[in-house]
C-alpha cells in the first residue's frame, strides 16, 4: 500500500469534499468544519501506520514509491521516509488536526476557503517531508506558500496584507536561489534523484555556490538572523492555527532542509561554513532573546523566542556529532510542539479580548485557572524544564556543541538563562498578578473543545521529555548514516586533495 | 530547365487556410449583415481542421517551393500552438465584438488571414518567405488593432503599431539586404552551408543580422524594442489584445528561433551577446515596470514582455535544451494568457466593460470561481509550483545553467521575484480587498469552456507533464538535425 502518498493527498480529497457542499452559508461552514476535522484525523490515524512501519535499525529510506513522472529529464514521482523525516511528518499531521478544532469558532467568515486552504497545505507539508526527488521536494516546499499567503492575507490581523507579502517574497526570495542550485546540480548529476545527488561528488568551489544558494533558501525559511525578520510579522498577522502551523511546521522545513540537502550533498562546503553557521546562530539566540524581552505584543514576543529556538537547532545540526544533530531534530520537534501550543494559548485569550497586548491582561490565574495551568506549563517547556520536551532538545544540543566548540555551547547557554527571564515575565504579566480590569472578570475559562486541543498537547510533551529515547530511537540510526556520509565524503575529498598535491 | 511543380503536400494547411480563407469573404459578403457568428463558427473550424491537417504531416524535414518552405516537426509544434492560440481567440472575441458594435464579419477573418500570416512566418527557410509572412501577419494585425473605429483608443493603438510595426519591418528589411549583400543568398539553408564551411562571418553579415534581429525583437516585443506594446495592448480592444498576446508572440518567437539557430547557428557566439543583453532588460523591464500599473491590460503588456525575456533565455543558450524550453514555455504561456485574458474579458459590471485591477476588489467573494481561476493564472505567472508556469521557468533556467549562463539564471530568478510582486498584487486585490460592485455573470458558454478548460491546464499541468514535455523535445531536436 503506498502509505505515504495517501497519507500525502488524503487532505486534497477532503478540500474536494469541502468543495462540492452546497446549502445554506452556515451549513456549508458547519459541513466544511467537520469534513476538514474527521480528514485530518484520519490522516493522523494513518500517518501512525508510517511510524509502526518504521524500521528504526534501519538508516535508508523505507515505504519507498517510485514511479515515472517526467522520463525524458529523470525525474521522477520518488516518495520515501528515513529517520530524519518521519517524525516530521507525524508532527504535521498531529498538528493539522488541532489547528482546524482550534479555528472552530474563531474563524466565522469564508470558513469553506479556509478549511480548503489548510487542507491543501498539509498537503503540501506532508508531501515535502516526504519526497525523494528533487523537483518533487520543490514543488511541494514552494507551494506552501500559496495557501500560507491567503491564510494570512485573508484571515489575518491588521497589517494582514504587508505580512502576506513579505512572507511570500522573503521566502521566495531564498527558494529561486536554491532553484539554480538544483538545476545545477541536476546538470552534474543528471538526475534529481535525492539518494543519488547525495552519492554524488561535486567540487569544492561548485559546493561552496550550491551551499550559499540553498542555505539562502533554508536559512530564510527557518529563520536565521538577519534574515529572521519576516517571521514576527507574519506570525502576529496570521490567524491564530497559521501561526501555529509557521512555527510548527514551516519552520522545521528550513532545518530539514539542511539535514537533507547542505550537510551530506556538499560536505566540504558544509564544513567551511560551520562557523558562520555558528556565528549567525549565537547571535540569533542572544540577540532575539533580548529583543524578545522588550515586546509588547504576545505573538511578537513567542515568535521571537522561535527565532532563539531555532538558532538551538542550527548549532545542533552544525555541531555534526550524534549528540548535536538528534538534539537539533528532537528541538525542532519539540518545538513544533511548545511553540505551537503557546501560540494556541495566545489564540485563546485573543478569542476573548481581541488584543494581543501584554499589558491588557493580568491575573488570568484567578478567573482562569485551567488556562493558567495550560499556559504555565507550555511556558516551562519551552524554557527546557527537565521533564518536558523542551529540556531533550536543549540538553543534547548544547552536549553536541560542547564537544565541538566551548565558546559557542558556553554563549548558547546563556540564550537559556535570556530565555527563561522573557518566558517567565510573559507568564507573570498574562497570568499572575491583581486581577484588576472588569473586562479581564468577565473572561471565562477554557471550554471542552479547548481543552481537548491542549491535552495530547501536554500528554506529548511529558512522553517527549519523560521518555525521550521512543523518538531518538527513531533518529539515531539515520542521522549516524549521515554523519558517517559526512565524514566519508569529506575523508575522500580530503585525501583526493593530498593525491593532487603531490 | 523545366520548371517543376513545387510539392503542395507540405504546405497544405496554410494552402487549406488560404482557401477557407476567401470562401468565408464571399460567404459573408453574400450573407451581408448578421453574418458574423456563422463565419466566427467557421473560422474556428477552419483553424482547428489546419490544426489537424498540421498534425497529420508525419516526421522528417521537408523543403519545398525551391527552399522557400520548410516543413519539420519544429513547425508542426508551434503551428497547432499557434492555430489553437487564435482559434481560442475568436472564440473569446465572439460575445465582445456583438455587444460592443464591432460586429462586422470581418473580424474573425482577419484574425484568420493574420494567422496564415503567422504559419508562414513559422515554415519560413529564406528570408523572402520570412517577410513575406511576416508582413501578412502584420497588415491583418494592424487593421484588427483599429478595427473598433470609432474609438480614438482603438485607433490610436492601430496607428502607433502601423507606424512602429512599418519601422522595424524596413530594419528587418535593411538588414536582409545587407545578408543577401555579404552572404549572396537569401537561402536559410545556404548560409548554413556558408558560415558551416568556417570562414569567419563578415562584419557586413554580423549587421545584417543585428538589424533582422531588431526587426523581430520588435515583433516579440523585446526590450529595447518594446515602446509599443503597452499603448497598443491597453488602446486595442480587449478581444484583439487577447490574440495579439499570444498567437503573434508564438509565431514571430518561432521564427526568430529558427533563423538564429538554422542560418545563423553558427554564429551564435557572435548573437548570443544581444539576445542575453535583451533577455535580461526584457526580464527586468517587465518586472518593474508592471509594478505601478493600474490597467489590467497594461499590466499585462509587461507582465508579456517579461515572459518573453525568460523564453529568451532558452534562445541564448542556443542549445537543443535552450530550444526546448522555449517551445515549453510558449506551450504554457499560451495557456495561461488566453486563460487571463478570458477572465479579463469577463470583467464586465452592468454590460460596461472595465479594465482597472481596482474593479478587481473582492471577487473573491463576488464571484468565487472567476477569482479561483485569476489566482491560479497569476500564481502560475509567478512560476509558483505547482502551477504551469513554474515548469516554464524550469525548463529554461535549466537550459541557461547548463549552458553555463549562470549570471542570466541568477537575474532571471531574482526578476520574477519582483515580478511575482505584481502578480500577487492582484491576488490581494481580490481576495483580502472588500467587494467593490462585483462582474455580471458569464453567460457565454464558449468562454465559461475556455476558462475552465485553461485553468486546469494551468493547475494539473503537473500530473502529466510528460507528454508535452516529450513533444517539445522532439520539435527542438528537429531543429537541430537540419
Amino acid at each position: 500500500m503506498p502509505i505515504l502518498s495517501i497519507t500525502t493527498f488524503l487532505p486534497l480529497v477532503g478540500a474536494l469534499f469541502i468543495l462540492i457542499q452546497r446549502g445554506s452559508p452556515e451549513a456549508v461552514a458547519n459541513q466544511a468544519r467537520k469534513i476538514a476535522l474527521i480528514t485530518t484525523l484520519i490522516n493522523f490515524v494513518l500517518s501512525l501506520f508510517i511510524w509502526f512501519n518504521f524500521d528504526p535499525a534501519d538508516p535508508g529510506y523505507q515505504m519507498v514509491e517510485k514511479a515515472e513522472w517526467i522520463p525524458a529529464f529523470k525525474v521522477n514521482y520518488h516518495m520515501g521516509v528515513d529517520g530524519i523525516s518521519m517524525l516530521f511528518v507525524i508532527l504535521s499531521t498531529f498538528l493539522t488536526p488541532l489547528c482546524i478544532l482550534a479555528s472552530w469558532e474563531s474563524i466565522q467568515t469564508r470558513v469553506k476557503e479556509y478549511m480548503v486552504a489548510f487542507l491543501v497545505l498539509e498537503t503540501l507539508m506532508v508531501g515535502m517531508f516526504c519526497a525523494l526527488d528533487f523537483v518533487l521536494f520543490y514543488m511541494f516546499f514552494e507551494g506552501v506558500l500559496i495557501p500560507m499567503f491567503l491564510i494570512i492575507g485573508v484571515w489575518g490581523g491588521q497589517r494582514r496584507v504587508y505580512a502576506a507579502f513579505k512572507f511570500f517574497l522573503y521566502t521566495l526570495l531564498g527558494s529561486v536561489l536554491m532553484l539554480i542550485a538544483i538545476l545545477a546540480m541536476w546538470f552534474v548529476a543528471g538526475t534529481t534523484d535525492i539518494p543519488t545527488i547525495t552519492a554524488t561528488h561535486f567540487d569544492r568551489t561548485m559546493q561552496i555556490w550550491l551551499w550559499l544558494a540553498c542555505f539562502a533558501s533554508f536559512a530564510v525559511k527557518v529563520p536565521m538572523w538577519p534574515v529572521h525578520t519576516w517571521l514576527p510579522d507574519a506570525h502576529v498577522e496570521a490567524p491564530t492555527a497559521g501561526s501555529v502551523i509557521l512555527a510548527g511546521v514551516l519552520l522545521k522545513m528550513g532545518g530539514y532542509g539542511f539535514l537533507r540537502f547542505n550537510i551530506p550533498m556538499l560536505p566540504e562546503a558544509t564544513e567551511f561554513f560551520a562557523p558562520l553557521v555558528y556565528t549567525l546562530s549565537v547571535v540569533a539566540v542572544i540577540y532575539t532573546s533580548l529583543v524578545a524581552l522588550a515586546q509588547e505584543d504576545m505573538k511578537k514576543l513567542i515568535a521571537y523566542s522561535s527565532v532563539a529556538h531555532m538558532g538551538f537547532v542550527t548549532i545542533g545540526m552544525f555541531t555534526l556529532n550524534p549528540q548535536g544533530v538528534e538534539g537539533s531534530i528532537f528541538q525542532m520537534l519539540s518545538h513544533g510542539i511548545v511553540s505551537g501550543a503557546l501560540f494556541l494559548c495566545v489564540g485563546v485569550v485573543y478569542d476573548r479580548l481581541h488584543t494581543r497586548e501584554i499589558a491588557r491582561y493580568g491575573g488570568l490565574v484567578h478567573n482562569m485557572p485551567k488556562y493558567a495551568i495550560v499556559f504555565g506549563f507550555m511556558t516551562m517547556a519551552s524554557v527546557g524544564l527537565p521533564g518536558t520536551s523542551g529540556f531533550v532538545g536543549e540538553f543534547l544540543v548544547l552536549m553536541g556543541a560542547f564537544q565541538d566548540n566551548t565558546w559557542v555551547a558556553a554563549l548558547a547557554a546563556t540564550g537559556l538563562i535570556l530565555g527563561a527571564a522573557y518566558a517567565l515575565w510573559l507568564l507573570r504579566r498574562i497570568v499572575f498578578g491583581k486581577l484588576v480590569k472588569p473586562d479581564l472578570k468577565a473572561m471565562y475559562d477554557m471550554n471542552a473543545r479547548e481543552i481537548a486541543v491542549f491535552v495530547p498537547l501536554i500528554i506529548v510533551v511529558l512522553w517527549m521529555g519523560i521518555y525521550p529515547s521512543s523518538f531518538l530511537k527513531i533518529t539515531s540510526a539515520s542521522v549516524d548514516n549521515l554523519i558517517k556520509t559526512y565524514e566519508t565524503k569529506l575523508a575522500a575529498s580530503a585525501s583526493g586533495v593530498t593525491v593532487a598535491a603531490r | 530547365m523545366i520548371a517543376q511543380f513545387p510539392d503542395l503536400w507540405p504546405a497544405l494547411p496554410e494552402i487549406f487556410l488560404a482557401c477557407a480563407g476567401m470562401a468565408l469573404l464571399m460567404l459573408g459578403v453574400f450573407r451581408g449583415e448578421g453574418s458574423t457568428r456563422l463565419v466566427a463558427y467557421l473560422t474556428v473550424g477552419a483553424l482547428l481542421f489546419a490544426a489537424f491537417l498540421s498534425l497529420g504531416y508525419g516526421s522528417g524535414r521537408v523543403v519545398t517551393f525551391n527552399g522557400l518552405f520548410v516543413m519539420d516537426a519544429f513547425g508542426v509544434f508551434m503551428k497547432v500552438l499557434v492555430l489553437v492560440a487564435s482559434s481560442l481567440a475568436v472564440i473569446m472575441s465572439l460575445g465582445y465584438i456583438e455587444r460592443e458594435e464591432m460586429n462586422r464579419f470581418e473580424f474573425p477573418i482577419l484574425m484568420l488571414f493574420a494567422t496564415l500570416g503567422m504559419l508562414m512566418m513559422i515554415s519560413a527557410n529564406d528570408l523572402i518567405s520570412l517577410y513575406v509572412g511576416l508582413e501578412t501577419q502584420s497588415l491583418s494585425l494592424y487593421v484588427i488593432a483599429a478595427f473598433r473605429r470609432d474609438s480614438t483608443g482603438s485607433s490610436e493603438a492601430g496607428l502607433k503599431y502601423f507606424v512602429l510595426g512599418a519601422l522595424s519591418s524596413c530594419l528587418l528589411l535593411y538588414g536582409s539586404s545587407l545578408v543577401y549583400g555579404f552572404a549572396g543568398t537569401t537561402a536559410f539553408d545556404k548560409i548554413a552551408t556558408l558560415l558551416a564551411s568556417g570562414t569567419h562571418p563578415s562584419v557586413g553579415l554580423i549587421i545584417g543580422l543585428v538589424f533582422v534581429a531588431a526587426g523581430l525583437a520588435f515583433k516579440i516585443s523585446a526590450v529595447p524594442f518594446h515602446m509599443w506594446t503597452p499603448d497598443v495592448y491597453q488602446g486595442a480592444p480587449t478581444p484583439v489584445t487577447a490574440f495579439f498576446a499570444v498567437a503573434p508572440k508564438i509565431a514571430a518567437i518561432a521564427l526568430f528561433t529558427r533563423l538564429l539557430i538554422e542560418p545563423f547557428g553558427h554564429m551564435a557566439h557572435s548573437w548570443q551577446q544581444i539576445i542575453i543583453a535583451s533577455s535580461i532588460l526584457s526580464m527586468a523591464l517587465g518586472s518593474f515596470a508592471a509594478i505601478v500599473q493600474t490597467n489590467i491590460k497594461r499590466l499585462m503588456a509587461y507582465s508579456s514582455i517579461g515572459h518573453i525575456g525568460y523564453a529568451l533565455v532558452g534562445l541564448a543558450a542556443g542549445t537543443q535544451e535552450g530550444v526546448r524550453g522555449v517551445l515549453i514555455y510558449m506551450a504554457i504561456y499560451l495557456f495561461m494568457n488566453v486563460g487571463t485574458f478570458a477572465v479579463i474579458l469577463c470583467m464586465k459590471q452592468k454590460g460596461r466593460m472595465v479594465e482597472d485591477i481596482k474593479d478587481l476588489s473582492g471577487l473573491a467573494r463576488t464571484n468565487p470561481l472567476l477569482a479561483a481561476a485569476m489566482a491560479i493564472f497569476m500564481f502560475s505567472m509567478a512560476g509558483i509550483p505547482p502551477m504551469a508556469g513554474f515548469f516554464s521557468k524550469l525548463y529554461v533556467f535549466l537550459a541557461a545553467v547548463q549552458a553555463g549562463l549562470y549570471v542570466t539564471a541568477v537575474i532571471g530568478v531574482l526578476t520574477s521575484v519582483v515580478g511575482a510582486y505584481y502578480y500577487l498584487r492582484i491576488i490581494k486585490v481580490m481576495y483580502f480587498d472588500e467587494p467593490a460592485g462585483g462582474f455580471d455573470k458569464v453567460t457565454d458558454d464558449g468562454m465559461a469552456a475556455i476558462l475552465v478548460g485553461t485553468t486546469a491546464f494551468t493547475l494539473l499541468f503537473f500530473v502529466v507533464p510528460a507528454p508535452i514535455l516529450n513533444y517539445a523535445a522532439t520539435a527542438a531536436a528537429a531543429l537541430f538535425a537540419g
